[in-house]
């Protein structure tokens, strides 16, 4: 790359910096703080979010009740599916929940998707206008997972106060799961299950996703050893792509699922107990 | 490899995508697969309904077609009755007709018959008076003889 010899180590560490901005580290470019935005996280995940707002506009507006189009048929069986989903799931109706679920489910599929394509080619195409670093999976990026599992996680607060009220969410912290004589325990299991929620959610996806993106960097490699093991590389790296699929979908599925899911709980008294 | 503030503009992002996903896909797309769904079942409810329709208007023909041909028979029936009628009535015209007929060709045969008779007498008289006039070489008097002569022809 650029000329220079380069260990694997700092290939690899070059891969795992974002492009930063705001407080940053000057000499190992890393944030420095809370205050400093990862600039690539934030462009793909506009991209991709703009690029799934236009789809939806122009499908939206040219709808019709008869044979649909070939667009408006991919995005319908894509809206049945997880309408199919929040009705087998979610208790009761609230509209929030399918928009939600489906945003969750198409952007972090999106931005996953991301890892499929060659790992080297955007960041060279970024060297090539003067951008040192770029990462283009922003799900490898702590603070999407995050952002999303945050956001759920405070619909999941909003909803309980809303549906049971603060006194029977304050119950549940009270007299679940052990009933009203172990109250000081029950009070640190409900904590740790609630909390539990947004960080699995969280770190569930950046976890997989982030090693997923350091495996196609492991088979990259490979040819920068030598050039004999470029074979090698082609075969790995189509077999991790092809099982990457599963993942990127899977890890989108089980993203919007659990928001179902716990959303639902949160809609649910617990009274019966 | 720690969160920043990233974390915030991806949380704008994400709030506003939802609600742009919301407003110009989720929602009018959910009401148009409503629609379709309502369209199909109205479809199918009128199909079954037509076809029930159908079946009755299979069974209104069928009962129609056995009215029109117990109908028919019943004219058919009428009709030979009428023209045997007709036959009959032709015949007995015939027949008294006929009667009329030899009645007065009889009628007309006899008057012939007299007719010739008289004439008949008229010439046996007249032969008879000129027989009798040869008999007697003499001219016999029609006349003179009036009253023997006509009992000779109510003889004959």
């Amino acid at each position: 790359m650029s000329g220079e010899a380069q260990s694997s180590a700092e290939y690899i560490q070059h891969h795992l910096v974002n492009w930063c901005a705001g407080n940053c580290d000057p000499v190992t470019h890393q944030a420095a703080g809370f205050w400093a935005f990862h600039v690539d996280t934030l462009l793909f995940g506009w991209l991709l979010a703009g690029l799934m707002a236009w789809i939806s506009f122009a499908v939206g507006r040219v709808l019709t009740t008869g044979t649909p189009g070939t667009l408006q048929n991919v995005v319908e069986s894509v809206v049945e599916f997880v309408q199919t989903q929040v009705r087998d799931i979610f208790p009761g109706s609230n509209p929030l929940i399918g928009p939600l679920a489906i945003t969750i489910f198409i952007w972090v599929f999106l931005m996953n998707a991301m890892d499929l394509i060659p790992v080297d080619l955007l960041p060279l195409i970024g060297r090539m206008f003067g951008f040192e670093y770029l990462k283009v999976v922003p799900t490898t990026d702590l603070g999407t997972t995050f952002a999303l599992a945050l956001s759920v996680f405070a619909l999941i607060i909003y909803y309980n106060i809303k549906i049971k009220g603060p006194i029977g969410y304050l119950k549940q912290f009270l007299f679940h799961p052990f009933g009203k004589y172990l109250i000081p325990v029950n009070i640190i299991m409900t904590t740790i299950e609630e909390v539990a929620k947004p960080v699995s959610l969280g770190l569930r996806l950046f976890g997989n996703m982030f090693a997923g993106e350091l495996i196609f960097m492991l088979i990259a490699l490979l040819s920068l050893a030598s050039i004999f093991l470029l074979p090698f590389q082609v075969v790995l790296g189509s077999l991790w792509a092809i099982f990457h699929i599963l993942i990127i979908t899977l890890q989108a599925f089980i993203f919007m699922l659990l928001t179902i899911v716990y959303l639902g709980m949160a809609h649910t008294s617990e009274e019966e107990h | 490899m720690n969160i920043t503030a990233t974390l915030l503009g991806q949380i704008l992002t994400f709030a506003v995508l939802v609600w742009f996903i919301q407003h110009y896909l989720w929602e009018p797309l959910t009401t148009a697969l409503a629609d379709r769904q309502k369209k199909i079942a109205d479809g199918l409810a009128a199909a079954e309904r037509g076809e029930h329709e159908q079946e009755l208007a299979r069974k209104r023909a069928a009962e129609k077609i056995g009215e029109a041909k117990q109908q028919a028979a019943e004219i058919v029936a009428q009709a030979q009755k009428r023209a045997s009628e007709i036959v009959e009535e032709a015949k007995d015209n015939a027949r008294s007709e006929g009667e009329r007929l030899l009645a007065a060709a009889n009628v007309e045969i006899e008057q012939e018959a007299n007719r010739a008779k008289e004439q008949l007498r008229g010439q046996v008289v007249s032969l008879a008076v000129a027989g009798a006039g040869r008999v007697l070489k003499k001219e016999v008097d029609p006349k003179a003889h009036q009253k023997l002569l006509a009992d000779l022809v109510a003889q004959i």
